[in-house]
């Protein structure tokens, strides 16, 4: 079960490491990350994706709350919630109409195209997790040179 | 309201501390905690001088399971910071409130790998509740404050403060605050009513329903709310190690322990039941053997103060998550007012009793004068109900668990959890200094013992008087056993042979030594050490060959407990 945990922490230093500390800890695995300080600079939002069954779920989120340092943790349902992460594909140009197929691509994705270069190009791609799996199993027949993600952000929708 | 004054951090941590009600601190100066010790030595807080700072660590864990108010430890920065670390360990996994208070390296020093430098807030992390390092002097009563408050609420636990020299140096305008909130931590829930009332339902339509009493009836004081319950509605109780002592263990209804070292009728009678009322336990493996034998069999209703316990080893039918006394309490009162339609337990009882009695009466013990069975009976019958045991971790240990009853609730304090070889002696010390009138006896092993045994000079000059009931296999007794049981008899690192002289050792510490070598002798040696103003350690020599049975293999279940042949 693939699981988007929003934890609101304050906004102090080493409360990322002790909660990054809890999952190795616990022996729970985090698959991204992101970090921020909210608009009240008191709190930072951790969002976290993980994945386990129902029951270990239950138990990161408990020792999460338990933790002192954390304001709110909530479990965001992905049928109720925006979720999005940035990814940048570097992609491999091995004929020139390869270019035009990955511009294609790029748009019909509603992703920006960066830094084209003779051999290759950039692509950054912001979308939900399962947008970007596809948009990767698209670009893989170029050849994907590299990518960097920043993790998912996400908030629950309003009134959900 | 606050009261303002001007003065250094040190003063402030002494002076927020007396407001917190200290009245001693266990601990060892260094070079990084001298200001704290300067002003420790104008204030009105005894200092009790440890000879090992894992040695003080343990005391004010003592302290606090005893008085169940913060027990407070001092120690330099670097390698004073990483010897309390075991200590932390400990009072974390027994949920023992503390404070720590170490002396770091200047601020601007922090991080270059300075003299007697070391992370102590990183190396600590996973085993305190919580930690502070103020970087301002004017933060330190509010840290304080903060600090207590969380050792000992809800669950308690150790916190550390971890403050830098110049920080304990540097003057500034200090806020005394009568009152913290600290907005992430929700130390007590109101335990909702209707999971009270199914619990209730649950268990009056079981048919052989059992109470499994843990550390947490001891640590919230809930003995009067467990005994009522139980006689109430005549449901036997058995205990974790941790809670052993939680419920008279001469009570017509108490089967003692369950787990590794449980009591056979314990055990045999744990999987039989059909339910089980689990109160403030967190089902340590050493406690059910296995997890899942264990809930596939039985309706369990789990109440805990600590809500993350819930479903993390055991999946309980109902959880009602509170204070067990306060769950305890309502439920009670419930049960008084309404009128109770239960089960017949009648015949569960009738086969209760005829295991309990079949197993005490049958229950095969080495058959020498100073077996195990026997020196703790004895034991028994030569001190006060109201003495206060503690234990180091070994065979000693399980011995206690097994055939020293607990007859005076939480008297009876051991380190279950970590299980801290060392714990016991020094743990006695703060025990006693906690209740000064009350004896204080530390059950021993030599292997134990000899890791804190240098407390012998805080017991000494300090004028702390306890006793330490040593029963002396001349070695690592339960590793040994393990090795006669499970490696072939292949003895590594285990004969400790005659070295030390437990007597001549006391002695040379100003303590009175005693070697016991008969019931009658031990029984001698005990009521000296009762009356004696230093500390008494009773070398009692048994056969290293003893075994500690019964016997749970560690993960295999309850029903495969092996028993003496």
């Amino acid at each position: 079960m693939l699981v988007i945990l929003s934890i609101l922490v304050e906004n102090k230093p080493g409360i990322l490491w002790k909660i990054t500390h809890l999952f190795r800890a616990k022996n729970f695995n985090i698959d991204t990350i992101s970090v921020g300080v909210t608009a009240d600079p008191e709190f930072s939002r951790i969002t976290i994706c993980t994945h386990g069954d129902e029951k270990q779920i239950r138990q990161i989120v408990k020792q999460l709350d338990k933790m002192i340092d954390t304001v709110e943790v909530k479990q965001l349902d992905e049928h109720k919630s925006v979720y999005r992460e940035l990814i940048l594909f570097k992609i491999k140009i091995n004929t020139p109409s390869d270019s035009m197929e990955i511009n294609k691509l790029a748009n019909s994705y509603g992703a920006k195209v960066h830094d084209v270069k003779k051999d290759s190009m950039m692509v950054e791609l912001t979308a939900a997790p399962d947008q970007i799996k596809a948009f990767e199993d698209l670009a893989r027949p170029f050849g994907i040179i590299e990518t960097a993600r920043t993790g998912i952000a996400a908030l629950q929708r309003e009134g959900a | 309201m606050n009261n303002i004054e001007n003065m250094i951090g040190a003063k402030a941590l002494m002076l927020a501390m007396e407001k917190e009600g200290v009245k001693q601190v266990f601990g060892l100066p260094g070079g990084a905690n001298l200001p704290m010790y300067d002003e420790l030595y104008k204030s009105n807080i005894r200092h009790i001088l440890a000879r090992h700072e894992q040695s003080a660590a343990h005391m004010a864990d003592g302290f606090g399971r005893v008085s169940r108010k913060p027990g407070v430890c001092f120690a330099t920065s670097g390698p004073g910071a990483t010897n309390i670390v075991t200590g932390l360990a400990t009072a974390h996994a027994d949920s023992s409130p503390m404070i720590a208070v170490t002396g770091q390296v200047p601020v601007a020093m922090i991080g270059r790998d300075a003299f007697q430098e070391s992370d102590i807030i990183g190396m600590s992390n996973p085993c305190v509740k919580y930690s502070f390092q103020p970087r301002n002097a004017a933060e330190i009563p509010e840290v304080v404050k903060k600090g207590f408050y969380i050792a000992e609420s809800g669950r308690p636990g150790p916190v550390l403060f971890d403050i830098p020299k110049d920080v304990q140096q540097n003057e500034a305008e200090m806020i005394f605050p009568d009152v913290v909130k600290i907005r992430g931590y929700h130390p007590w829930t109101d335990p909702a009513i209707p999971e009270i009332e199914r619990a209730i339902q649950i268990l009056l339509s079981a048919e052989k329903p059992i109470i499994l009493a843990g550390g947490g009836v001891i640590i919230s004081s809930a003995f009067a709310e467990l005994q009522a319950i139980a006689e109430m509605l005549m449901i036997p109780v058995v205990t974790t190690f941790k809670g052993k002592g939680a419920f008279p263990e001469n009570h017509p209804l108490s089967l003692g322990p369950i787990g590794m070292h449980g009591h056979a009728e314990a055990n045999k009678l744990m999987i039989e039941a059909d339910c089980v009322l689990a109160i403030g336990t967190r089902f340590s493996d050493r406690s059910v053997g296995t997890f899942e034998e264990f809930e596939k069999r039985l309706k369990i209703i789990h109440m805990d103060v600590d809500p993350a316990e819930i479903g993390k080893n055991q999946t309980a039918q109902v959880a009602v998550v509170g204070d067990v006394r306060v769950s305890l309490r309502i439920m009670l009162k419930k049960l008084t007012q309404e009128v109770v339609k239960k089960s017949d337990y009648n015949k569960w009882l009738k086969h209760v009793n005829e295991v309990k009695d079949y197993w005490r009466e049958n229950l095969k013990i080495h058959p020498g004068e100073m077996s195990a069975a026997k020196i703790l009976r004895k034991l028994r019958e030569t001190i006060p109900n109201e003495t206060i045991l503690t234990t180091e971790v070994g065979q000693h240990q399980m011995w206690a668990s097994l055939f020293f009853d607990v007859i005076q609730p939480g008297t009876f304090f051991s380190s279950t959890g970590l299980g801290t070889m060392g714990w016991g002696f020094p743990a006695a010390i703060g025990a006693k200094v906690a209740k000064p009138d009350v004896p204080v006896i530390d059950i021993a092993g030599d292997g134990s013992f000899n890791m804190t045994e240098n407390s012998l000079a805080t017991s000494v000059l300090e004028d702390i008087p306890v006793i330490v009931f040593l029963i002396n296999n001349y070695s690592l007794g339960m590793v040994a056993q393990w090795q006669r049981t499970f490696y072939d008899r292949r003895m590594i690192g285990v004969d400790q042979q005659n070295c030390p002289d437990y007597v001549k050792l006391a002695e040379s510490y100003g303590a009175q030594g005693i070697r016991a070598q008969s019931l009658d002798e031990l029984e001698n040696a005990i009521k000296v050490g009762l009356k004696s103003d230093v500390a008494t350690v009773i070398d009692i020599p048994i056969d290293p060959e003893e075994d500690v049975l019964p016997f749970v293999a560690p993960g295999t279940p309850l029903k495969d407990m092996i028993l003496p042949s």
